[in-house]
């Protein structure tokens, strides 16, 4: 049973090894680049994990190029040029992408100020004492009863 | 005290207005990394004879319009009479890029369809099309005169499309060459 289950695993992992001619510290470099890049066709998925034809064709790039001896850089700048900033999961920061790096800042920064004018104004409020007066409140619980209507006159008198 | 109503409010109205326009834009057409920038150098054979070849050079000159196409794409024949319309309309040469297509698919498909093409170039294992930053077929591209990508549809063309961006870009584009 434990041989049939190492043989199926063994055959999952064979069946998804790149069929890449990389090794060692290239072949790393495969794996994080094709990681770090984004398949054009699958939007959420790196061109590592889809089987889309396009990046089946970006994975053989990155390979032939690391291959060739180029930096990651230059092979990012290589599909940048083609497919823009949009193929990198790290997009750089550059005036196109300042609301992505900066928005969950500024966000934080007026939740926080919310939050500091809200405690301030707490703070400076003067306690206000609970003030029991007496003949308000009788006055109030009096206003709260039911008024009598026009045909219960009887009952009405006998109250006053 | 009257703020604490009203920032509420504002703030969800601002995020409706957000969302609104966010349900306006198309996720999956990106911006082209390519406009406004000159056409990617390619050197390809034509559908027609392999002794033929179609070079980046041989779009300068005129505006012309390149369609990336394939047999195999069922939005390409949704837009097919379209591209033949826009050619006809406007006078344009349609430069085919037969994308990762078999010789004997694509030419049939022409023989069935109707060639709308001055020329195809036929790019067997998509390699230019990488280069044109082609993500899916189909895409078309309008280059002008001094060869520069001007504009770039992705996806079938559809008639709004046409009459509303296309049509007059090719026929602003044409009046300055002239």
């Amino acid at each position: 049973m434990r041989a049939l289950l190492f043989f199926v695993l063994l055959l999952g992992v064979v069946a998804n090894a790149p069929a890449v001619d990389l090794e060692g510290e290239q072949l790393a470099r495969y794996h994080d680049l094709n990681a770090e890049l984004r398949c054009l066709i699958c939007q959420n998925r790196s061109i590592a994990e889809s089987d889309a034809p396009l990046a089946q064709d970006l994975r053989a790039i990155v390979e032939r190029q690391i291959a060739a001896g180029r930096s990651d850089g230059e092979i990012k700048q290589y599909l940048v040029d083609r497919y823009g900033d949009w193929v990198l999961y790290d997009p750089p920061l550059n005036s196109g992408t300042l609301i992505l790096w900066a928005g969950p800042f500024v966000l934080l920064a007026v939740g926080l100020l919310v939050v500091v004018l809200m405690m301030r104004r707490r703070r400076s409020a003067p306690v206000s004492e609970p003030s029991l007066d007496r003949d308000r409140l009788a006055r109030l619980l009096d206003d709260e009863k039911p008024r009598p209507s026009s045909d219960d006159d009887d009952s009405s008198r006998e109250r006053s | 005290m009257r703020w604490r109503l009203i920032v509420p409010v504002v703030v969800v109205m601002m995020l409706i207005v957000l969302l609104g326009y966010g349900l306006t834009r198309r996720p999956d057409v990106l911006p082209s990394a390519l406009l406004d920038k000159p056409a990617p150098e390619f050197d390809l054979p034509t559908l027609a004879s392999d002794r033929e070849r179609i070079r980046t050079a041989d779009l300068k000159g005129e505006v012309t319009m390149v369609n990336v196409w394939a047999s195999w794409c069922v939005a390409c024949r949704a837009e097919h009479a379209l591209i033949t319309e826009i050619s006809r309309r406007t006078g344009v040469p349609v430069v085919g890029l037969n994308y990762k297509d078999t010789k004997e698919g694509a030419l049939r498909w022409l023989g069935r369809y109707g060639n709308p093409f001055a020329v195809v170039a036929f790019d067997q294992r998509g390699d230019v099309g990488i280069d044109w930053g082609v993500a899916a077929v189909p895409e078309t591209f309008v280059v002008d005169e001094e060869g520069v990508i001007r504009y770039k549809v992705v996806g079938a063309i559809t008639r709004e499309e046409m009459n509303e961006n296309l049509v007059p870009t090719l026929e602003q584009l044409k009046a300055s060459d002239s």
